[in-house]
Order: C-alpha cells, then structure tokens, then sequence
C-alpha cells in the first residue's frame, strides 16, 4: 500500500440536477484518521459512498490504496470499510447471524463472530433478532461487522449517531484500537471536539466542496 | 461463495416461513377461482387443470419473487454483501435456487388442490415432479434478476409482472403443455420434446441472468 491511502482528484457527483459533489480533492496519508466535517446536505456521505465504491464519481478519479474506485472497484473493496448510514443489517436474522452471514462471504471462520460482539457489548443480545433492536444496538453491530472485516481503511459515516454515551466511548475505543493497527480512518461527525482527540487531519466540506483542509488543531469548531 | 449466498437465503427464508403459507392459500384460492369460472364440467376442468395450476404458480410467484428483495433492500444489506466484496453473480444464484426451491415446494403443494378441485390426478408423479422443478426453474431465474430491478421502485408490485409475464412465456407454455400430456395422457410421447424446449429455456434464463444480475445490482 502507497504512503498515500486515498487519492481524490477533482471528483464530482450528481444527483439529477444538483451536484452533490464538485470538483472535490485531497490526499489522505496511510494510517491516519481524517474527519470529515460539514453541515447536513454537504456531500459528506456521497464522498464516503464515492470511496466505497458504492457509487460511481460522474467526474475525476479516486483511489483507495492505489486502486481506483471505478476500475479496480472489487480491490477497493477488499481492503474497505464502511459504516453507513443504513446499516447493512438483516432485520430477521440475529446479531450473531448478521455477522456469520458477513463471516461466511469473506471467507474467514465464524469463531471471531462472538469475540467481536463482545467487544461492540452485543454479546448477551447474540440471539436476539436484529428487529428487536434499537438505532444505537444496530450501530454497534454494524462496527462489529467493520471489525469483522479488518479492513485497511475504514470509512466512518456518523460514527456517534444514534449512541448512548458507554456507545460513544467503544466509537473512541474502537478507532483508537483501528489506528493502533495501522488503519486510515475517515470519519464524517459533527462530534468536533471529541474526534478532534485522534484526528490528524480535517476537511470541511460545504456544498460539495472542500472549503477548509488542515492539520485537525487548526480548524476551529 | 455461493454456498454462503445460498446458506443465508434459506435462513432468510426460514424466518420468513409464515408468508409461504399465505402464498400457498393466495394460490389455491386462484385454484378454487378458475374451477367456478369453468362450472361444474368434469371434462372441461381436467383438461384445463394444468394450466390452471401453473397460473396459480405464476401468479403466487410474482409475490414471493418480490418478497426475496424485501430484506436486501430494507437496510440496504445487498450493498452491505456487495462491498464486503461478494461475487454478484453468487449472491444472484444463492437467491435464484433458493426462490427456485420455494416455487417447486409451491408447486407440488398445489397439486393436491388441483387433484382435489379438477379430478386431475396422474400417477406419473416423478415425471409430474420433474415439470415442476423445471417450470420453477423457468420462472425463478427471470423472476430473480426482475424481482432486483424492481426492487427499488415504488410500483414493483405492478411492474414485476409487467416486464416477467412477457419474457417467461415460452417456459410458461413448455410447463403448460408438458404437465397436461402428463395428466391427460400422452399416446405420441410428445411431453419428451415440451421437456427438452423447457429445459433448454431454463439453461438461457439461468446463464444470461447470472451475467447479467452485476450489472442491474451495481450503480
């Protein structure tokens, strides 16, 4: 992997008529954690989608780990995270099901499923069907599904939305434990100040543009 | 790959056991609704029987095509399954054979309904079994790739039968006349040909719709 992990070059997105996105760049250096910055409506969760490949840029290029987003899009994702605002669950199945099912498609053993619901403090609930959850349950297993994944870069849309404060404390954890390991985060949050205790980097987006891109202490909140 | 796609959609299906039944009434109903239209002719039933019961299946289909889609696009998990990265084309069969299974498990579930409410009763079951198999087979693959297309729209209730009906007809009349020269009797072993004719549309369905799947999935 390049020192650079992400590499936006002038990317643009639109939906209909309104670019959501527009003429966006920056580089992300490898192992580092980036917030993401900006009000509701600014293009923070179409970049992320962007970067996951979930959605293609109508312009410019973005690679994630050298690999570009359009072309080399199954590469991307192999070494890709993200947690979006849906939450990618089955609502019938249980907790311990969702992540067997995420365990069984990437090929790895289903013996780690209970060591992370553990760690997200799923695991008394391991049985219960995802539907009987609540916004801030369903956030946490969706981390133990990125955790599942031990990803090279993780992509964190609204990390802190929908957590109780014990959630908001595993959200730190967990990102610490993830840049510990070497992983670049991006993280979109309107939590400034505490994402500010880790971040290395800023970027404010505002109507689809990057308004402001600095070293995190220089941003003021 | 697949078997992980496969796996997780018969556990989804599992779940979602109760609506199988409503499906199966929702079907014999249909059954118990052509035989009024008919009346009380004994003959005119039996020889309609078939395709009686394989517009009862295909209209039960349409439901649980759209079903299979409900849960992969209720939290958006399709995509979930697609960027961990999954292989389209796996996540496609996975749910092709799983609907397929659910139809052919429809399908010989009607028959007894059809025996009971037409007097159409063969003793050629493994052959009987087979058509159906076949037939699901026809209808599952299609069904499958258009029941994703849909799945996103506000009208797929509609539009799923709109773009199915047309492109499964061949299959549909194959089905037809090979379960009615197996229930009527078949003196010119004409049912070997219907076989082999839908047979042969189940192989194009299944391939061109696995390759296919990718890219209506995708952005």
């Amino acid at each position: 992997m390049d020192e650079v992990a992400i590499d936006v070059e002038r990317v643009a997105r639109r939906y209909g008529r309104r670019w959501a996105l527009a003429d966006v760049s920056f580089q992300v250096p490898r192992a580092s954690v980036v917030m993401v910055a900006g009000r509701n409506g600014a293009g923070k969760s179409t970049l992320f989608r962007v970067l996951a490949t979930a959605i293609r840029p109508d312009r410019g290029t973005a690679r994630v780990g050298g690999f570009d987003v359009v072309r080399d899009r199954q590469d991307v994702r192999r070494m890709t995270a993200i947690l979006s605002h849906a939450n990618y669950l089955y609502d019938t199945l249980s907790a311990r099901e969702n992540l067997n099912v995420v365990a069984d498609h990437l090929r790895i053993s289903r013996g780690g499923v209970m060591g992370v619901l553990e760690q997200v403090g799923l695991a008394v609930r391991a049985d219960d069907v995802v539907a009987t959850f609540s916004a801030g349950m369903r956030k946490r297993l969706s981390f133990g599904r990125i955790l599942l994944q031990e990803p090279k870069v993780v992509l964190l849309d609204e990390p802190y939305g929908a957590l109780d404060p014990p959630g908001f404390d595993l959200v730190d954890e967990v990102i610490r434990e993830l840049k510990r390991r070497g992983t670049t985060i991006m993280m979109a949050t309107h939590q400034l100040e505490r994402s500010r205790t880790y971040s290395d980097m800023e970027i404010v987006l505002e109507e689809g543009r990057v308004v402001r891109q600095s070293a995190a202490e220089e941003v003021p909140c | 790959m697949l078997a992980a796609a496969l796996r997780k959609e018969l556990l989804l299906q599992w779940r979602s056991r109760g609506q199988m039944m409503a499906v199966f009434v929702f079907g014999a109903t249909a059954l118990l609704l052509f035989s009024f239209a008919i009346g009380p002719n004994a003959e005119m039933l039996r020889t309609f029987s078939s395709g009686f019961l394989w517009l009862g299946l295909l209209l039960s289909s349409t439901l649980t095509l759209a079903e299979s889609f409900h849960g992969e696009m209720e939290n958006r998990a399709l995509e979930g399954l697609l960027l961990l990265p999954s292989d389209p084309r796996a996540l496609y069969y996975g749910k092709a054979i799983a609907n397929w299974l659910q139809l052919t498990l429809l399908g010989c579930a009607l028959v007894p309904v059809m025996v009971i409410l037409y007097d159409a009763g063969t003793l050629q079951l493994l052959k009987l079994l087979a058509i159906i198999m076949l037939g699901a087979a026809g209808l599952s693959a299609p069904g499958t790739l258009y029941a994703a297309m849909t799945s996103q729209v506000k009208a797929k209730q509609m539009l799923l039968p709109l773009l199915l009906f047309p492109l499964i007809v061949p299959a549909l009349l194959a089905s037809v006349k090979a379960t009615s020269l197996v229930i009527l009797g078949d003196p010119m072993d004409q049912s070997k040909a219907w076989i082999t004719l839908l047979a042969a549309f189940d192989l194009i369905y299944w391939s061109l719709c696995g390759l296919l799947f990718g890219r209506v999935v995708e952005d």
